[in-house]
């Protein structure tokens, strides 16, 4: 372990301080790191099955090796996460891309702890602490079930809430829960910032009576999960951009909002975001990172020109070169990322779609329904996974012509040469990455 | 068909359309188009009257808060749906479609009573594959199902089939039939999957059987879902 005295003196601050009771109560240079023995063992037990596993080939080592470590301390996450001004990513939809940018951004004052390999469970979060000890920073992706329990070993300077809707159709109810929990973790934390999205209603619900809050509004993407209102089961009125209910539950006024493809912050001025990644859904992560790292101190203008320098997000939008195509991988986990991945596609390029149905995607496909397949008329598609039968039966109805091809290597094969835009679900994506050399 | 465009009611698409039920109206309209018929989909949110006219209405699945808004809706606009009227209803829609529903919370809820079905909630969620048996026209039924219900039916209603893999109502049948109304827990979307309960509906509301379409996609995920349980279920 190389945990020393360095630590405190290595350690930069934020050019800019948070004035807030929960990061001034952390006097700059004082704190002694010492780390208990049986953490510190314990996190060295995790780093060796890391290291174990990533060598026997058995694929996301991080995970594995924080699984251990949690399992021989409980309470290693309170200890190796104590001293830093941490940030938590939460929500459906965005958590890796809005957590890597923020990182991005924050990196600007000091070195960042962060899970970016997407391992967004407690031992993850774990792993992503242990790996960085000396970084007064860490940006943590969190599995929205699992932030109440984070945000209380943690103790988040802020939380962002990105958005709530069903990651599988077989959840049904189980987001409504996850609300409730989050509200009342929310609740718990009166000394952590909530940077939360205005226009989704199960996100204003659980964010609305937080201490301190800040109100980004992206435009309504998803509508598909909140017919009833989260408070009361009453109708949720729209009009235009602003929703209600009788209950009082309404759209917050958001201090920043996103523009087209301009960021306009709570002091009027507009941040151009010029992103290196496709698609509103992008653009709206990136509103979330600048009043993020706005709150700890990162100017948005600095923010966004480093913004600019992410290209891919753990090699989704990634394009990779085989003999003779080019294929843009990209991943869509739920219906809400299906509608915002199927915009951003290319128009004049061939289209593969591959969808699985194995537990971690979700058994049920009837969300094939809810996404707007209408879209890729006229284009070329092959449809692939091992549920491609379903996906066709979709595209029939939705008459685009296609053809189905199982296997999807030999589905960018059947291809012309040249350019191939591949959406996947996640195990389809996670098993086309394996088999594609260099992706 | 008497008028020249027929009418595809999607009832209150905004609570009762979470297994992508939306996708049974759109099979409904290309199943006519392709015959040469016109055929439009007309959405009938919550807060709006049930128009009388059209040919068909569709119930999709919901959560229980979201069914009851719209079984006290669906209540008030209940002679809309007239005796000649063609009505099916998945999932939360059967159960609005039933005489009377148990939530969660224990309150019981009048239905539209277009079916003799009352339904209770069970004691473990129904989340998987659903296979049932019927009689020609129907064949084997295919679809996911995703609820709490326990649904019992009376004597004015038939089940629409037999569950071989899952739960259906409960006590071995799957759904229910009463005139032109039919209810299922069948989604997926039912009618994707299941090409001749589309047509079967679609046969009611035309008073005559219409012409076979081939769909050979349709067929190929018919034989896959039915071998792809079967599997599971010997294995
Ligand atoms: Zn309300």
């Amino acid at each position: 372990m190389t945990h020393s005295r360095r630590f405190a003196e290595t350690r930069r601050r934020p050019v800019a301080r948070v004035t807030d009771s929960a990061n001034s109560q952390r006097p700059p240079s004082t704190i002694q790191p010492v780390t208990p023995f049986r953490t510190r063992a314990s996190v060295s037990a995790g780093r060796l099955t890391a290291w174990l596993s990533r060598s026997a080939g058995l694929g996301k080592g991080a995970v594995i090796g924080g699984r251990i470590t949690l399992a021989l301390d409980p309470k290693a996450l309170r200890r190796v996460g104590r001293d830093r001004t941490v940030v938590l990513v939460t929500g459906t939809n965005g958590k890796t891309t809005t957590a890597l940018m923020i990182t991005k951004a924050l990196e600007a004052l000091a070195e960042v702890a962060a899970n970016s390999d997407g391992a967004n469970m407690p031992d993850g979060v774990l792993a992503a602490l242990a790996a960085r000890p000396e970084a007064p920073y860490a940006v943590l992706e969190v599995d929205e079930t699992y932030v109440p329990w984070v945000a209380d070993q943690l103790n988040p300077a802020v939380l962002v809430l990105l958005n709530l809707s069903r990651d599988q159709l077989d959840r049904v109810g189980e987001v409504r829960s996850t609300e409730r929990e989050l509200r009342k973790a929310i609740g718990n934390h009166p000394e952590t910032t909530i940077v939360a999205n205005s226009d989704d209603i199960l996100v204003a619900s659980a964010a609305t009576e937080a201490g301190k809050r800040i109100w980004v509004g992206t435009g309504r993407r998803w509508t598909g999960d909140s017919t009833a209102c989260p408070r009361c089961d009453g109708l949720i009125d729209h009009v235009k951009d602003h929703w209600s209910c009788a209950c009082g539950l309404a759209r917050p006024e958001p201090a920043w909002t996103l523009d087209g493809d301009l960021v306009r912050t709570p002091g009027g001025r507009h941040v151009d975001l010029d992103l290196r990644l496709p698609g509103d859904a992008n653009r709206a992560n990136a509103a979330f990172a600048l009043a993020a790292a706005h709150r700890l101190g990162v100017p948005p203008h600095t923010a966004a020109a480093r913004l600019r320098t992410i290209t891919d997000i753990g090699g989704r939008y990634r394009t990779i070169r085989r003999s003779r195509h080019s294929v843009r991988l990209m991943l869509a986990k739920n219906p809400a990322g299906w509608v915002e991945t199927l915009r951003v596609l290319d128009e004049d390029t061939p289209v593969v779609v591959a969808v699985n149905a194995q537990e971690a995607d979700g058994r049920d496909l009837s969300w094939l329904w809810d996404v707007h397949f209408e879209r890729l008329r006229g284009r070329q598609v092959v449809v692939t996974g091992e549920r491609c039968a379903d996906l066709a039966v979709r595209l029939c109805y939705a008459e685009v012509a296609h053809w189905a091809e199982p296997d999807p290597v030999a589905a960018i094969d059947a291809l012309p040469p040249g350019g191939v835009e591949l959406v996947a679900n996640y195990t389809a994506f996670r098993d086309l990455v394996g088999r594609l050399p260099g992706a | 068909m008497p008028e020249s465009t027929v009418h595809i009611g999607l009832l209150l698409p905004e609570v009762l359309g979470t297994y992508g039920d939306s996708g049974n109206a759109q099979v409904l309209c290309r199943r006519l188009r392709w015959r040469g018929f016109d055929a439009e989909v007309v959405p009938v949110g919550l807060g709006e009257p049930v128009p009388s006219t059209l040919d068909m209405y569709l119930l999709g699945g919901g959560e229980d808060g979201a069914q009851a808004l719209a079984a006290a809706h669906l209540r008030k606009h209940r002679r809309a749906l007239t005796p000649d009227a063609v009505v099916f209803g998945v999932c939360a829609g059967l159960q609005v479609l039933g005489t009377r529903f148990r939530g969660l919370d224990g309150v019981d809820h009048d239905g539209l009573g277009l079916l003799d079905v009352t339904t209770e909630p069970g004691e473990r969620r129904a989340v998987a594959e659903l296979v049932a048996t019927s009689p020609e026209p129907l064949g084997p039924l295919t679809g996911f199902e995703n609820h709490l219900g326990i649904s019992k039916l009376g004597a004015d209603s038939e089940p629409l089939g037999h569950v071989v893999r899952g739960t259906g109502n409960g006590d071995g049948t799957e759904g229910a039939v009463t005139g032109h109304v039919a209810g299922t827990y069948l989604h997926g979307p039912a009618l994707a999957r299941n090409p001749a309960l589309a047509d079967l509906l679609l046969a009611w509301a035309a008073g005559h059987p219409l012409p076979p379409l081939e769909l050979p996609e349709v067929d190929r995920l018919r034989v896959e879902r039915l071998t792809a349980t079967r599997r599971r279920r010997t294995s």
